[in-house]
């Protein structure tokens, strides 16, 4: 029984005056309960609008959401009122962002914000609240939470700010966390910590979690499942093992061919994957990773290619291991 | 919509630009570092200095002054023979027409036009606040109820800043019967669409910052993320522009009693009166006409720098 059925959802962003924007186009996956999947994919493939069309959090005018996301068998989160969206945020699902000094209120301390979601979700107040406050941001590692209650979010630096997110993302104990890019804004030895940190939380907890990210290394030690998206679909989905033990779809081969490795020879050229994600092709003509692929056939524009092949699917007509 | 309301409307949605940028910088820092830039402002610390001196005669002056400002035949007046005696030692600034002593007069007045700056700007602030502060929440939070309520406000907040100020204050002044309550009021009135502007437009740049969302995806309610989320961050705007609304509220207080609709008591000092009564006078008595025309020229001046200083401060596009 899965926790998370998304099935087709698609995302349109359009205007009077601007052609219409299909964001995210037809993903579908699931997420069982206390698994961890990755969605994975470049700068502007839609993993953002993804997560915020689950959250109901896109803003309301401009865009138009199809398709289904059944939570717990019962709820679509995509049809249902705000009403019950807002109960359900911060204690059923709750989501990481990005830039966690952004994602604070500047003048607000951090004690205020953390006890707010226990207002509102635990009922809880006054000395109750603070003390639990106190609790939440020991757990996530951040010394000396007495203090750090009381300070404002430019005090703390930046692998604490996203400490006392994580810390009220998990304050009601969600059964799933949405994830998206939580590291990408921290230094290279602190996004350890925070995805080790994370990996902890959701183990204890029982928490599925959704990891959004562009860095296969980072779902590589933490995802039960992924999911690979371009330009707004999955190219590829399977366990982590299958996929990189044999990634299919050129982009995904791509993408890990594009990660430094420690026993290539000094002097190789890293090998990113040519162009950039604006030359695409709208996928009712063909595959849209085509203009930048290097195993291109005749057959990849003839049509969208349709997503083959079982467990481990992937989105393409010529896919690495055909010709072996 | 008139040009006059064009231009107001365009500048107004400028400063509230500022409140957007704001959120991105770091409240409690942005305060201090603003702090700090204006300390090392000159036309701050002009302004500073002009107003701390005000504030002070405004506040202990009255009780300190040589005479009473309403005690008439301090000496020989006679307009017959144009004889209204100058500065001398006793009365350093003269007398007035009525043999009044000039400088205690200035004095008192200077309370007064303390007391209807302030009070005139917190009644617009007021107000305003409560009409933007609605607008804005209405609109960026509300949905389509929301967006009907703002436009409701907003419609009738666009036909008061269609009217020239003092055109307003005039006919409200008119309406009520001249007094100095009305005075505060009328003038305060005036500055109600600027801060109702200033405060929903920055807290609609505030209603899609990535905090909100944050708040927002935590269940945080949406009356709990206008009131103690979204309005802290929007009024730095709006704090510069009370800072230069009691500038011009001075400057028309000043000038509803010049136009005979203030105070209808002869006998109160104030700056703007005092202008009227020095007016009859000009020609052999010009600095009975000085006297005030500069007090309400510099404290206004004070307020204006000030204000602009703080525009400065909070303004990152001038940062350095
Ligand atoms: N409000 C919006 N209006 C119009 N287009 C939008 C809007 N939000 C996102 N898009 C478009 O949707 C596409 C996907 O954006 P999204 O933010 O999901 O990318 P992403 O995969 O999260 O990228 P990143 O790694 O940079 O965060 C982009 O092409 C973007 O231009
Ligand atoms: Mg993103």
């Amino acid at each position: 029984m899965a926790l998370l059925n998304v099935e087709d959802l698609t995302v349109v962003f359009g205007g009077k005056d601007r052609a219409d924007v299909r964001a995210v186009d037809g993903v579908s996956f699931e997420v069982r309960a206390g698994e961890v999947i990755g969605l994975v994919g470049e700068s502007g493939c839609g993993k953002s609008v993804t997560s915020l069309a689950l959250m109901g959090l896109l803003p309301p005018k401009g865009n138009k959401v199809t398709g289904k996301a059944i939570f717990d068998d019962g709820v679509n989160l995509l049809s249902t009122d705000q009403r019950t969206l807002r109960d359900m945020r911060g204690r059923e699902i709750a989501m990481i962002f990005q830039d966690p000094l952004s994602s604070l209120n500047p003048v607000v301390p951090i004690g205020v914000q953390v006890t707010e979601v226990l207002a509102r979700h635990r009922g809880m107040t006054g000395e109750r609240a603070r003390k639990e406050a106190e609790a939440l941001l020991d757990r996530v590692g951040i010394p000396d939470p007495r203090r750090r209650l009381k300070e404002y979010p430019h005090q703390l630096s930046g692998g604490m700010r996203q400490r006392a997110l994580i810390a009220m993302a998990v304050a009601c104990r969600p059964r799933l966390l949405i994830a998206d890019e939580p590291t990408t804004a921290l230094d290279v030895t602190i996004q350890a910590q925070i995805l080790e940190l994370l990996k902890e939380l959701v183990h204890q907890d029982g928490t599925a979690m959704i990891m959004i990210t562009h860095d296969l290394g980072v779902v590589a030690g933490l995802c039960d499942w992924i999911n690979v998206l371009y330009a707004g679909r999955v190219v590829e989905t399977a366990s982590r093992h299958s996929l990189f033990a044999q990634p299919t779809h050129p982009y995904t081969h791509g993408l890990l061919a594009s990660i430094p490795r420690l026993d290539s020879v000094r002097g190789d050229r890293l090998n990113p994957i040519p162009g950039s994600v604006r030359d695409l092709l709208p996928w009712v003509e063909g595959c849209a990773f085509a203009p930048r692929c290097e195993r291109v056939l005749e057959s990849c524009v003839e049509g969208p290619p349709a997503l083959v092949g079982g467990a481990h699917a992937y989105r393409c007509v010529n896919p690495f291991g055909a010709d072996s | 919509m008139t040009q006059l309301a064009r231009k107001k409307i365009a500048k107004l949605e400028r400063l509230a630009e500022l409140a957007a940028v704001h959120a991105n910088e770091g409240g409690e820092s942005l305060w201090r570092e603003a702090f700090r830039r204006l300390r090392h402002n000159p036309a701050a610390i002009v302004g500073a200095v002009i107003l701390g001196i005000f504030v002070l005669v405004g506040f202990v002056g009255p009780f300190l002054v040589p005479f009473s400002p309403t005690q008439t035949g301090l000496g020989f007046v006679s307009e017959a023979q144009n004889i209204i005696p100058g500065p001398s030692a006793q009365h350093w600034f003269g007398l007035d027409h009525q043999a009044r002593d000039e400088f205690s007069r200035m004095v008192v007045g200077a309370r007064q036009t303390l007391l209807v700056g302030v009070v005139a700007t917190a009644f617009g602030l007021f107000f305003g606040c409560l009409i933007g502060g609605l607008a804005g929440a209405a609109y960026g939070l509300g949905g389509k109820r929301g967006r009907s309520l703002d436009n409701v406000l907003m419609r009738f907040i666009d036909m008061l800043l269609a009217m020239p100020g003092l055109l307003l204050a005039v006919s409200i002044v008119a309406l009520l019967g001249p007094s100095l309550t009305t005075v505060m009021i009328a003038v305060g009135f005036v500055s109600i669409p600027t801060f109702a502007r200033l405060l929903r437009g920055s807290m609609i740049a505030q209603a899609n910052a990535e905090y909100v969302v944050a708040a927002t995806s935590l269940g945080v309610g949406r009356r709990k993320i206008a009131l103690s989320h979204i309005l802290p961050n929007s009024v730095a705007p709006v704090l510069v522009q009370a800072t230069l609304t009691l500038a011009t509220a001075i400057i028309e207080a000043a000038g509803l009693s010049f136009l005979g609709l203030g105070n209808p008591d002869p006998a109160t000092a104030e700056w703007g009166a005092m202008l009227t009564d020095a007016l009859a006078r000009f020609e052999f008595a010009p600095r009975l006409a000085f006297y005030p025309a500069v007090g309400i020229i510099i404290t206004a001046l004070g307020f204006t720098l000030l204000g602009e200083a703080m525009r400065e401060a909070l303004d990152p596009k001038l940062r350095k």
